[in-house]
């Protein structure tokens, strides 16, 4: 099998704190891994090395089998949904003319959007079920009409790898739900790498086929169901557990003493 | 009305003010979206700097003035970008040595005759044919530059870190844009002067802000407001005989006041 992300000896050092320490890591082309770990775990910087966005102290990154800054570049591998992507809620653009920025990187310098583009970005927003959406300004759509609009900018480049910076965080219950529904189902159609940063044990162990728990180092590999004694490991306390199934039922474990 | 549009130097300065404050209105909609109303506070007084270097010179300070703001707008983005010192301290910092340097140049250059008071708040009369030349084409080469980096443009102040992810060299366009305001602000000061400059820069863009929902649109807003504060403003001046450049910035801020007073209904209705 194929890989799609490589990490070896890892360091990543961000305004002189270790964000990240001698991680080695694989992911699988075609595998839908969750990434789990409490605040400032570098959880974030993890993607942002994948992506080219922070740069390796020591060790390397190979996305692809290619240094990331490479595969940027040329634009079309990799999408990605940053943690907040709207950072002016009244931004006087539409859902549409977001998902085609996705695009422009490959429509290139100096040139206008084609029709294919328009349609592909078109397409995007059907994926993603929202092409009613198009034309409203993106400041007017609900918080999860917004994500799926981001999620279709992402994959609008048609990539291989999908990166999700915790997708579902500013959502209600029901409207998490959908996501990662959307989310497994756009893997299966188009055949996505997918990496997720999620807080949401329950939801990650419901679809994913790996976890890698970060804390400044990577803790665990492996697949779900989830150690109780892996996640402490991870967030260094009692963890609760919270699982949704048939019949919600919560496992609480108090903590000793 | 005849004796109005004959004369020369009024023609000029109707031209020259057309075409800066159509130039500013474009631009207007970037530094307003891209949150830069201080950086354009920090380029247009460093100018200043630059101005009184070519005087000491005997140098054409729109020249000397163009140098220093574009060192000072690559050095502010480069401050910005390198994260050593706060963005608006480092503008503070660059803006003040500037327009201390300006005042040391003009002080070594004991000429008292220069109009310096003309290069602080705008004397867009006294605009030579040589002079329109230089600002329309240096208006015209920033402005189609603009245009053609529109989409771009765009991309980077909706989201910086995605524009990159995208595959837009996203060091570049900071960059080049910061020249461009650095272009934008020289030419302006003609009209208004280094210390108004600033309202040019941000008035149109929060004016279209409040009357467009569409930035294209915007962007037409933003231009049609800044040349037509321009036009009544000269006209208001010349009538009244007060000086142009801050009747033009009174008017800009008139019209800002009541699209925000019509935004604001337009919400409660």
């Amino acid at each position: 099998m194929a890989l799609a992300v490589e990490m070896r000896d890892l360091t990543v050092t961000y305004n002189g704190h270790v964000a990240l320490e001698d991680v080695n890591l694989e992911i699988e082309e075609g595998k839908f891994v969750g990434i789990l770990g409490p605040n400032g775990a570098g959880k974030s910087t993890l993607l942002k090395a994948i992506l080219g966005l922070v740069k390796p102290t020591k060790g390397k990154v190979l996305v692809f089998g290619q240094l990331p800054e490479r595969v940027i570049g040329k634009g079309g591998l990799v999408g990605y949904l940053p943690q907040r992507p709207l950072n002016n809620p009244t931004f006087p653009v539409t859902a549409l003319d977001v998902v085609l920025m996705g695009r422009y990187g490959k429509v290139g310098l100096l040139r206008r959007p084609t029709p294919q583009d328009r349609e592909l970005a078109m397409k995007a927003l059907e994926r993603v079920g929202i092409t009613h959406l198009a034309t409203r300004n993106i400041g007017e759509l609900s918080g999860g009409e917004q994500q799926r609009v981001f999620i279709a900018r992402a994959i609008c480049v048609e990539p291989r790898l999908l990166m999700l910076d915790e997708p579902t965080v500013s959502l209600d219950a029901c409207a998490q739900d959908e996501l990662y529904e959307l989310i497994a189902q756009l893997k299966e159609e188009m055949e996505l790498t997918v990496l997720m940063v999620c807080h949401d044990v329950g939801a990650i162990s419901r679809h994913v086929d790996d976890v890698v728990c970060i804390n400044r180092r990577v803790h665990l590999h492996q697949p779900p169901p989830l150690g109780r004694i892996g996640l402490e490991q991870t967030f260094g306390c009692s963890v609760e557990y919270l699982f949704h199934g048939e019949v919600p039922h919560r496992v609480v474990r108090s903590h000793d003493g | 009305m005849d004796e109005f549009l004959s004369a020369g130097f009024l023609h000029r300065a109707f031209l020259a003010g057309v075409v800066v404050s159509g130039l500013c209105g474009v631009l207007s909609v970037f530094v307003v979206l891209r949150k830069m109303a201080f950086i354009g506070v920090g380029i247009s007084h460093s100018a200043f700097g630059g101005v009184a270097l070519g005087l000491v010179m005997a140098m054409s300070p729109f020249w000397t003035g163009l140098a220093f703001a574009s060192m000072v707008a690559l050095l502010i983005e480069w401050a910005r970008s390198a994260g050593k010192v706060e963005e608006d301290t480092a503008i503070g910092i660059l803006f003040s040595a500037s327009m201390a340097l300006g005042v040391i140049f003009l002080h070594l250059s004991r000429t008292y005759n220069v109009d310096v008071f003309g290069f602080l708040f705008g004397n867009i009369l006294a605009v030579g044919k040589e002079q329109l030349w230089e600002v329309s084409l240096l208006a015209l080469g920033v402005a189609v530059c603009t245009i053609c980096l529109f989409k771009e443009f765009v991309f980077l102040s909706f989201d910086e870190a995605m524009a990159w992810v995208s595959g837009l060299p996203v060091t570049f366009l900071r960059y080049f844009f910061s020249i461009l305001l650095a272009l934008t602000v020289i030419v302006s000061i003609y009209l208004v002067g280094i210390v108004l400059v600033e309202a040019l820069l941000v008035i149109p863009g929060a004016i279209s802000r409040n009357l467009a929902r569409e930035i294209k649109r915007m962007t037409l807003v933003s231009a049609s407001v800044a040349v037509a504060a321009t036009v009544v403003g000269l006209g208001i001046s010349y009538w009244l005989d007060l000086p142009p450049g801050a009747v033009i910035v009174a008017v800009l801020c008139g019209g800002f006041f009541l699209a925000a007073l019509r935004a604001r209904k337009a919400r409660m209705s």
